[in-house]
């Protein structure tokens, strides 16, 4: 499930991220516990524990003294609100340069664009 | 007990033959330690000097400030297993050998080693060196888990284990990392296999110590450069250059270092295409006869 081309803590964190996303995970949920989550996944328990920190760093995770680790309740919000940010950069940036190297100009993508979403609207 | 466990420019030399080449480092104890390396790497030496097996042609090892060699009261806090070899010459049976290794550590948990028997399927009446390769290796494992040694060394444990007796011994492993939090140090080449285990890694090679980080950064570490060769060769100039393959005006470069926000951005301005590299390509351009003697610690 995890590799060894990135670093794994930063893979574990996406991985939660995206259940956080899709609603597997939802807010106030409790995730399993540092030891579990290594055993299962056979990884170095440090490294799982590094993942957790960064999650309750950016606000995704909150710790219950004594209980465990749950899903802020405002998480989902968070994560799709900082993914739309970061949407420009990663999907339509990437899409105009392709674009312009294959010499498609930009009002056919345009065009393309609103006929998918036209699309969508109308099921 | 302090696992504290430092290596100074330690040597070992057979005759003429030099095993362990001035290998120094510096592990701070209570992790689980990657030790990587081809055969002959020098892995089995620097182990058997870290368990006070063998005396140092030169230089220091201590384990908690304290020298190794010959001191029993260090080396009853250690416990090496080697591959299946420690089994097959004692002549004893299986519940036997445990005994013995229980008489020698005082950390030793019976009724640990029992769960571990059951988990191996053993046969504790069997005289331990007619087990298979794979039982016996089995029983190396028991020794070295149920031993609680504050500092407890795998080599090669894995060897003749089939993969889900292989996965069981990593289940164990780091069940008992997590309970009984101790130093253990894996020498292995099955690096896909277990490097998920590792929070640190020392990659020997040629008796030499080339490398020697955090799992983490190392995964972060390497990167394959590829794109016109010119435009690659500009790119690389001045990184540690692990590893090049040409076809046509195409290059790959493997590279070693991360690579910072910046220059990304020059790779991609400069149409290069960067594709993470494997901890087991990595190990395999580290080690490769070409780049030896070249290596670094960081």
């Amino acid at each position: 499930m995890f590799d060894d081309r990135s670093p794994i803590y930063r893979q574990i964190a996406e991985q939660i991220e995206a259940d956080v996303l899709r609603g597997t995970l939802r807010g106030d949920e409790q995730v399993m516990s540092t030891t579990k989550y290594a055993a299962f996944h056979r990884i170095n328990p440090a490294t799982v524990a590094k993942a957790f920190q960064q999650l309750v760093d950016d606000g995704v995770l909150y710790k219950r003294r004594g209980i465990g680790m749950f899903v802020s309740p405002d998480a989902p919000e968070a994560l799709r609100e900082r993914r739309r940010k970061s949407f420009f950069a990663d999907v339509v940036e990437p899409m105009v340069t392709q674009a312009r190297t294959l010499g498609i100009p930009l009002s056919d993508l345009v065009q393309q664009i609103t006929e998918l979403s036209n699309k969508d609207i109308r099921p | 007990m302090s696992t504290f466990i430092e290596a100074e420019r330690l040597s070992l030399r057979y005759d003429d033959v030099t095993a362990l080449d001035e290998v120094s480092f510096t592990l701070t104890g209570g992790k689980i330690y990657g030790l990587l390396g081809r055969n002959g790497s020098g892995k089995t030496s620097l182990l058997s000097l870290l368990a006070g097996y063998r005396k140092p042609s030169g230089g220091t090892v201590t384990v908690g400030g304290r020298p190794v060699f010959e001191n029993a009261e260090v080396t009853g806090q250690l416990c090496l297993v080697r591959g299946t070899g420690d089994a097959a010459v004692s002549g004893l049976k299986v519940k036997e050998l445990l005994e013995f290794a229980e008489h020698l550590r005082p950390s030793w948990d019976a009724g640990y080693a029992r769960e571990l028997v059951d988990l191996f399927e053993l046969p504790v009446d069997k005289n331990a060196g007619t087990l298979s390769h794979g039982k016996q290796s089995a029983l190396g494992i028991v020794v070295g888990l149920a031993s609680r040694t504050p500092v407890t060394m795998f080599d090669e444990s894995y060897l003749g284990l089939d993969a889900p007796s292989r996965y069981k011994f990593y289940d164990a492993l780091l069940a008992e990392a997590m309970a009984h939090p101790r130093t253990m140090i894996l020498s292995t080449h099955l690096i896909e296999e277990v490097s998920a285990l590792f929070e640190e890694v020392l990659i020997l090679d040629d008796g030499r110590l080339v490398l020697h980080d955090d799992a983490e950064a190392l995964r972060a570490s390497g990167s394959a450069v590829t794109g016109d060769a010119e435009q690659v060769d500009r790119f690389v100039d001045g990184m540690r250059v692990l590893g090049e393959k040409r076809l046509g005006r195409t290059k790959s470069a493997m590279v070693y270092g991360e690579l910072d926000a910046d220059r990304r951005a020059r790779a991609q301005a400069a149409g290069l295409d960067l594709g993470p590299l494997a901890l087991q390509d990595l190990f395999i351009h580290l080690t490769e006869p070409a780049n030896a003697h070249q290596g670094e610690t960081p």
